[in-house]
């Protein structure tokens, strides 16, 4: 999931009666399956809630390119190296997709740049990890790609139309990379007894990081009961979580690798399986900045943001002049 | 049937060469961009240099397959592209030079893509078609590439006083290795007499106008021509190449024989 806990201002879920007239129609279109437009009258939480949400999801889009970026000069073959680099390349095209949706609600890219760099706007904590391995980026397209389609595919029928759809080009993309990464890993654990390890170490690092990105249990809160109640949210982290382990865990038995949990093990009554919890206090440690490589991840957007400001400027200097001189030789013809 | 019916026309080491100083090129070059990575100033400029490096590793793929076929010898482009020293490389030393600043790194690829757009151009017409195949694909490609990084260097020429000067600064600091795209010797001359490549020296008055047009309406100053670095197309690189190579070879090297 590349948006955790996301607040909605709400104090409690309020009911159909309890709403005035304008906010009562609103709630009935979404109880009806209608996709909620830019221009119509939405209340002020749910604005700012999606906000939130869509812009963090951008923000990780983005802040996903560094970790996977970091092995793209290492690659091992042309092909691999082809592969990340499209794969990367369609991250920074979501993230254009995610800000442009969120601007359709009143914000600006800039503004939102701005929010990250401060510290106030969040990612997913799973890009605060770092890729120590090429297995890493294989794990990262198994694991971490197969966690955000989770959550990504129930989103395509989100109440907001912008970002449902831009999340029904996203899931497909995200889908193919998915495949690339185990396609990768499938090839190393058939390779040298080296390249197996480097798989089991990866999958040892990422598995726990991959099963916080849907965020602790939510079952209580209520704004994860107001983002339902909006259809932003479909279903509670738990139930995801579950449904991400009951996918992986066979995979990684294809793949011959161990999963790093004592408590996993398979329930026939439950038809699922039983998995021990994650590191909360870790999880809650890296969400406050003292992940690995928080510091790196955040240092580097800023960079890239204050190095590039010349260019943006000049770009913007140079649309000026020509707007000028069209202006100029328009009243010279006149 | 008689041997000589099966002779290839065209001199096979000569072919060799060419194909590793193209894809040198594609590969080196490409390498350079993709160091940007979630990097660049804009959002935009991500999505388009992780595209540009895309279209050159591709290229890089079609030229170096081509150049093991010619050799002979079993060699994959992998093989080429991962398990050759510095001094087998064929690139130009223009595209291992670091990338610096973005304006540095627009500037080189405006400098080469103007070059590499007019050789491809020609290359269309070679008399070897899987030569000419390769090119007409990579022609598209490139024309692309040149639309943007010309469109910028013009933009940011015109910008700010400080995108200016950037912009100047670089093409002054990189003008030193553009001779070397029109430097000739006996393999391009062997290859320009079959019809399999251009003269080199026949692209540069088109280039010259390519450039020049630019930088006049991006109010730079064109550097006078004075001394040109050269050695890359015979294998004397920059100190620079060897880290690219270390980088970029560190599994193949680390791991013999393991299949990705």
């Amino acid at each position: 999931m590349y948006a955790q806990m996301v607040k909605t201002d709400a104090a409690r879920v309020r009911s159909l009666d309890e709403m005035e007239p304008h906010e009562r129609a609103f709630q009935e279109r979404v109880d009806a399956g209608q996709k909620i437009e830019p221009k119509e009258w939405m209340p002020e939480g749910y604005r700012k809630t999606l906000v939130r949400q869509i812009s963090q999801h951008a923000h990780s889009e983005i802040v996903g390119q560094l970790p996977e970026g970091n092995w793209i000069s290492r690659a091992p073959t042309l092909e691999r190296k082809a592969i990340l680099l499209a794969k990367v390349q369609d991250e920074a095209g979501h993230g254009l997709y995610l800000y442009c949706a969120a601007e359709t609600l009143g914000i600006s890219r800039d503004q939102m740049y701005e929010q990250l760099h401060s510290g106030k706007a969040k990612y997913s904590s799973i890009f605060n990890y770092p890729t120590l391995t090429w297995a890493d980026i294989g794990a990262i397209g198994w694991l971490v790609d197969g966690a955000a389609i989770m959550n990504q595919v129930p989103l395509q029928r989100c109440s907001y139309g912008p970002y449902a759809r831009a999340m029904v080009r996203i899931c497909k993309e995200e889908s193919f990379h998915q495949r690339q990464g185990f396609d990768a890993l499938a090839r190393m654990v058939k390779g040298t007894p080296a390249q197996k390890a480097m798989v089991q170490d990866a999958l040892n690092r990422w598995w726990w990081p991959s099963l916080m990105m849907f965020g602790p249990s939510d079952d209580a809160s209520v704004h994860s009961a107001q983002s339902m109640a909006w259809k932003i949210k479909q279903n509670s982290n738990d139930e995801l979580r579950q449904k991400f382990v009951d996918q992986t865990v066979p995979q990684a038995k294809y793949l011959g690798l161990t999963v790093p949990d004592p408590d996993l093990k398979w329930n026939e009554e439950k038809g699922g399986h039983d998995f021990g919890e994650p590191d909360w206090e870790e999880f809650f440690n890296v969400i406050a900045g003292n992940g690995p490589c928080n510091a790196e991840r955040l240092d580097a957007r800023k960079k890239a943001w204050s190095d590039g400001a010349w260019f943006r400027d000049g770009l913007t200097a140079h649309a000026e002049k020509a707007a000028d001189r069209r202006a100029a030789a328009k009243i010279a013809a006149e | 049937m008689a041997r000589a019916a099966l002779e290839p026309a065209v001199d096979q080491a000569a072919l060799l060469e060419f194909l590793l100083r193209i894809g040198d090129n594609a590969l080196i070059l490409g390498h350079r961009v993709s160091e940007w990575c979630g990097h660049a100033p804009a959002l935009e400029e991500d999505i388009a240099l992780a595209n540009t490096a895309l279209d050159l590793i591709g290229q890089t793929q079609l030229w170096l397959g081509l150049a093991g076929e010619v050799e002979g010898k079993g060699r994959s482009a992998d093989d080429l592209a991962y398990l050759r020293d510095g001094y087998d490389f064929r690139n130009i030393l223009l595209v291992e030079r670091p990338n610096g600043d973005f304006g540095k790194t627009l500037m080189r690829q405006f400098l080469f893509d103007a070059w590499h757009y007019l050789l491809l151009k020609a290359l269309k017409g070679s008399t070897e078609t899987r030569i000419a195949e390769i090119a007409e694909k990579a022609f598209k490609e490139v024309s692309y590439h040149l639309d943007r990084s010309r469109d910028l260097v013009i933009r940011l020429g015109d910008g700010t006083a400080e995108s200016h000067s950037r912009m100047q600064a670089a093409l002054d600091d990189l003008w030193p290795y553009t001779g070397e795209m029109f430097a000739a010797d006996a393999v391009d001359a062997a290859l320009a007499e079959a019809g399999v490549i251009a003269e080199p020296q026949s692209l540069k008055p088109g280039w010259d106008e390519i450039v020049t047009e630019a930088f006049t309406e991006g109010t730079l100053k064109k550097p006078a021509d004075g001394y040109m670095h050269k050695g890359g197309r015979r294998g004397v690189h920059t100190e620079h190449l060897g880290f690219i190579l270390s980088e970029m070879q560190f599994l193949q090297r680390a791991y013999p024989g393991a299949t990705w």
